[in-house]
């Protein structure tokens, strides 16, 4: 991640908000309107910056994934079958978990073992999860006519500074928003601030660690880390599985926290903006957390824009994230360095 | 474990000699399914656990595959709506198996489809012409409208290094963003009839209809009736099967393709202008895509609508791979997907099976043909040879 690069997406970012305080109408304060734009970019980048992160040990291992969409999808739906069916919020956010990790265990047998091009067993992983989506959904949710709401899920940080032992870390965040002005940009839900800690604990695992330096090493020269020691098939399934569990807990973000409800096609290709955030940011968990932000407040505009009655169309605006993207893989600024061994199957000599 | 290894060889011996004497008695008839083995036995065995998935759901696994057989192939009007499925499917296909062959991965095929979609019926309604030029250029709109949206990842791909799968599926979802602009704007393409509240455009003129293929059937009842009307697309998807083939191994484009897709460097050395074919080819495949779309709308649709090709990219994907990237497997592979979806709907009335099912048998389909060693470890059929292996991850990221 270039320094060019890190001022480029805050600049985006600061413009966008800019923007969209000089657009609204006058009767509103200016804090208020930066704030609540804030507020729904956190919102907006949870689920990027989770499948950003999944996407992210799975490539620094040397595993291309664009499954993050599919493996979002099923842990979607499955946390929120899981939940209705136990009317239980943990349950499940870890089905939701283990259900990514499966198809992430999927894409690693794929990829890691029988060698198919990673990009084709990404692709195959989409289409299944689609498909297994679509088809118990009909079976599990639309026929039975069942739902999470009588199980007061998607709690608020609130309830949850209440409860023994995890109320000391919720409390302080709690604290701040109740503050007048800054209050809404802190009030975000629980897997929003679980996105947050997770950009801060994968940057250390990944460069303070012996862990992320193995990792680092089977996504860059498996051949040289395969000399010295490391067991380069065991890492990149470990890599893949545990990217898959990030990216369930993205999933549950949906159905468990955002919108308690499921449908067809869920997640509408955020994971494909969540890998774009990865290759944004250059492979790097504080760069690809700018980028899902810069998205994400791009998002925010768009709405923001829309409520106000700007006359620019909402369809044309929704536009700029993905033309930012095609600008960036241009490499129009700055350049980033993916893992020299990305997308290499590992073959032992 | 020893159980597991006793059944294993228990079909090893079994099924090994049966597939040995089945192969001497057809001699050379075995010679030319060979190629088809690994994916036939895929979509068996993609269906036999479709089969179990259905059974697990409480339903007829029997009962569901004969109303998917009857309701694609079980009358003559049955048949005519898989072929009209089909066309758009085989032009997807190619499009993928084309850019596939010089190492490129089409994901934006959806885009590219309905930027033709748009271009073709905005010729459609738009001009006032004889059909003898008003259909030709509704069709060449929808071509050259995917020509650049296609090559537009290409040119990218082939200046900077921009990883192909990324710029396709960001330029499907800007794609997306146009269409959605241009067809909710009633001073852009929004049918503008009072009653219209849909997103899509005004039907197109008489003059730009590709006409059914048997001429007393061209009454055209209304724009939404079920495609069951066999019109020319079904033959132009045919001879765009054969133009692909021809092309990539009877011309020296197709050569130039085959070898960047192969090992662009060795490309580049023999004096191929790498980044002009990876540009071209993208645009080509790209065009396949768009013509795909002006057909649907010149033939099928009459007006381009939003939303009615969601998910076209991935099953054009799905296809091509199916098909070996051979434009007549993808031929064929088009027509076992558009049967299992066309007869999908009598497969629902008839067994109660969610159509959803489908794309669960399609996703297995592919896991199966994608990791053919799968395959030929379940029947025990040994590989010939080194087949031609194309990577799509390189230069990820760039």
């Amino acid at each position: 991640m270039t320094r060019g690069r890190f001022l480029f997406i805050l600049a985006v970012i600061v413009v966008l908000i800019g923007a969209a305080m000089y657009l609204s109408p006058s009767t509103l304060e200016n804090e208020t309107v930066a704030a609540s734009m804030l507020a729904t970019t956190l919102g907006v980048a949870t689920p990027l910056t989770l499948g950003m992160l999944a996407g992210l040990f799975c490539e620094r291992s040397g595993v291309v994934n664009i499954a993050i969409e599919g493996m979002m999808l099923t842990a979607a739906f499955v946390g929120y079958t899981v939940g209705a069916y136990t009317q239980s919020l943990i349950l499940g956010l870890l089905a939701a978990m283990a259900s990514g990790g499966m198809m992430a265990l999927l894409h690693a047998w794929l990829s890691v073992t029988f060698k198919v091009d990673q990009i084709i067993s990404g692709t195959v992983i989409n289409i299944l999860a689609f498909g297994l989506t679509g088809y118990f959904n009909d079976l599990l949710l639309r026929r039975r006519d069942v739902d999470i709401q009588s199980a007061g899920l998607t709690p608020t940080i609130e309830s949850l500074a209440d409860r023994p032992v995890i109320g000391f870390f919720f409390k302080p965040i709690d604290a701040l928003s109740d503050v007048s002005v800054i209050g809404p940009i802190f009030n975000q839900k629980p897997i929003a601030w679980m996105a947050i800690i997770l950009v801060f604990v994968t940057h250390y695992v990944l460069f303070y660690t012996t862990w992320g330096l193995r990792t680092r090493a089977v996504g860059e020269h498996p051949h040289a880390a395969d000399t010295v020691g490391i067991n380069v098939f065991k890492m990149r399934y470990a890599n893949v599985v545990i990217g898959g569990l990030i990216a369930g807990l993205g999933g549950a973000y949906f159905t468990l926290e955002s919108t308690p409800q499921f449908e067809p096609l869920l997640t509408s290709g955020r994971g494909f903006i969540a890998l774009a955030a990865l290759i944004f940011g250059g492979w790097t968990p504080f760069g690809g957390w700018a980028a899902a932000l810069l998205f994400g407040a791009a998002s925010a505009f768009q709405s923001n824009a829309q409520q106000f009655g700007v006359p620019i169309s909402a369809h044309i605006i929704g536009m700029i994230p993905y033309l930012l993207t095609i600008i960036v893989v241009a490499g129009v600024v700055g350049r980033a360095f993916p893992p020299a061994a990305i997308g290499q199957p590992y073959q032992k000599e | 474990m020893t159980k597991r290894r006793e059944i294993a060889d228990g079909m090893k011996t079994r099924i090994a000699p049966l597939l040995a004497s089945v192969q001497a008695r057809l001699g050379p008839l075995a010679g030319m399914l060979r190629p088809i083995l690994v994916p036939f036995l895929a979509v068996v065995s993609a269906l036999m656990i479709g089969a179990i998935v259905i059974a697990i759901s409480g339903r007829n696994p029997l009962l569901a595959y004969a109303g998917l057989i009857d309701g694609s192939w079980g009358s003559g009007r049955a048949i005519a709506g898989t072929l009209v499925r089909m066309t758009p499917y085989v032009f997807g296909g190619l499009a993928v198996a084309l850019a596939f062959r010089a190492g490129l991965f089409n994901i934006g095929g959806e885009g590219q489809l309905l930027l033709g979609t748009l271009a073709g019926a905005w010729v459609g309604y738009q001009l006032a012409l004889p059909a003898v030029i008003h259909l030709p250029l509704a069709l060449l709109a929808g071509v050259l409208a995917g020509f650049i949206w296609g090559g537009i990842p290409g040119f990218l791909k082939s200046r900077t290094g921009a990883h192909e799968v990324i710029t396709t599926i960001m330029l499907n979802y800007l794609a997306i963003g146009l269409a959605g602009w241009l067809l909710n704007d009633n001073r852009l393409m929004k049918d503008p009839s009072p009653t219209n509240v849909i997103a899509r455009t005004p039907l197109i003129a008489e003059s730009a209809h590709l006409p059914a293929l048997i001429p007393g059937q061209d009454a055209y009842p209304s724009a939404s009736a079920a495609p069951e009307i066999v019109h020319w697309g079904v033959v132009l998807a045919v001879l765009a099967t054969i133009a692909a083939s021809f092309f990539l191994w009877r011309t020296v484009w197709g050569f130039e393709v085959r070898t960047v897709g192969a090992n662009p460097s060795a490309g580049r050395y023999a004096g191929i202008n790498v980044p002009r074919v990876i540009t071209l080819i993208m645009g080509v495949s790209g065009a396949l895509a768009g013509l795909g779309g002006a057909i649907q709308v010149t033939a099928v649709n009459y007006r381009a609508i939003l939303g009615f090709n969601v998910g076209y990219g991935f099953d054009a994907i799905a296809i091509a791979l199916l098909g070996k990237n051979n434009p007549f497997g993808v031929l064929l592979a088009a027509l076992l997907f558009a049967s299992l979806r066309s007869g999908s709907t009598r497969m629902q009335s008839l067994s109660g099976v969610n159509a959803d099912i489908i794309a669960v048998i399609q996703a297995l389909i592919l896991i199966f043909v994608a990791a053919d060693q799968l395959v030929r470890w379940l029947y025990r059929i040994r590989a010939r040879g080194l087949e031609e292996r194309t990577t799509l991850t390189r230069g990820w990221g760039r």
